[in-house]
């Protein structure tokens, strides 16, 4: 099985939808995820354990989930959340921080 | 070094800054939890001393059948009030502790994710609750599994 080694880190993609006041957020973001045990074979060894250990997902300027990983979540992790609140015009962004100390943010303005 | 010593090399190298900076941000991410072996060690560790009731107003969303067991989605959903946090073990596999989330009072007591099971076995959701904690247990057959 090959791994994602040399993937850059780059993208998030981020969707909201609203009802009733909820607003429900879909994120992928794209990460290798190895989780140390996949052997690469065309190099002929084990690629590396690396993860996003912690994403932080706000609503505007404030926190309304923290995530703690381990190496388990999938590869291209999914994210899903619903927290109620926001208006037309507000923003939700999403930012991660990985095992290399890599990290990476998205905003998008809700319409 | 005392802490105005501390705060000269701050100023005087960015680069530390940075790296104590980066290192506050991640805190919380509990090392030795992440690296336990077995369900208990990774519960105890993660949640010392504390009593955890089993609930079914916990629901965990997941095929009971996985073919696999590298992309499973999950959904977890607690019908409790004020959900503070949300916890995913999975027993066999070789880190218990799968993932954690911290959630503010304006979300609701959900999350979605997709992760990795390497073998049959029990996936354990642990929700805190107006300072309380539940689990639920769901067990999981796995065709082939996900860890590499």
């Amino acid at each position: 099985m090959k791994g994602g080694v040399g993937d850059m880190a780059s993208g998030i993609k981020i969707r909201t939808s609203s009802k009733d006041g909820l607003t429900t957020v879909r994120s992928i973001i794209k990460h290798p995820m190895n989780t140390g045990f996949e052997f690469d074979d065309d190099k002929g060894e084990v690629i590396p354990v690396y993860f996003i250990k912690e994403v932080i997902c706000k609503h505007n300027d404030k926190v309304v989930l923290r995530c703690d990983w381990s190496r388990a979540v999938s590869k291209n992790p999914y994210l899903s959340f619903v927290f109620e609140g926001a208006i037309e015009g507000d923003t939700v962004s999403i930012s991660w921080t990985d095992s290399k100390g890599l990290s990476e943010s998205a905003t998008i303005t809700l319409k | 070094m005392n802490r105005r010593q501390l705060v000269k090399y701050i100023i005087a190298f960015p680069v530390l800054g940075s790296l104590l900076r980066s290192a506050a941000a991640l805190a919380e991410w509990n090392v030795d939890a992440f690296a336990a072996q077995t369900e208990r060690e990774a519960i105890d560790v993660f949640f010392p001393n504390r009593e955890i009731i089993p609930s079914d107003a916990i629901k965990i969303g997941v095929h009971e059948v996985i073919e696999n067991g590298a992309v499973v989605p999950i959904k977890i959903d607690a019908d409790l009030p004020a959900v503070q946090s949300i916890s995913i073990f999975v027993e066999h596999n070789p880190n218990p502790l799968i993932a954690h989330f911290d959630l503010s009072p304006e979300c609701k007591g959900f999350i979605a994710t997709r992760i990795k099971i390497g073998q049959p076995s029990d996936i354990i959701a642990i929700v805190q609750s107006e300072g309380k904690l539940y689990s639920k247990r769901k067990f999981v057959e796995v065709v082939e599994g996900g860890c590499g």
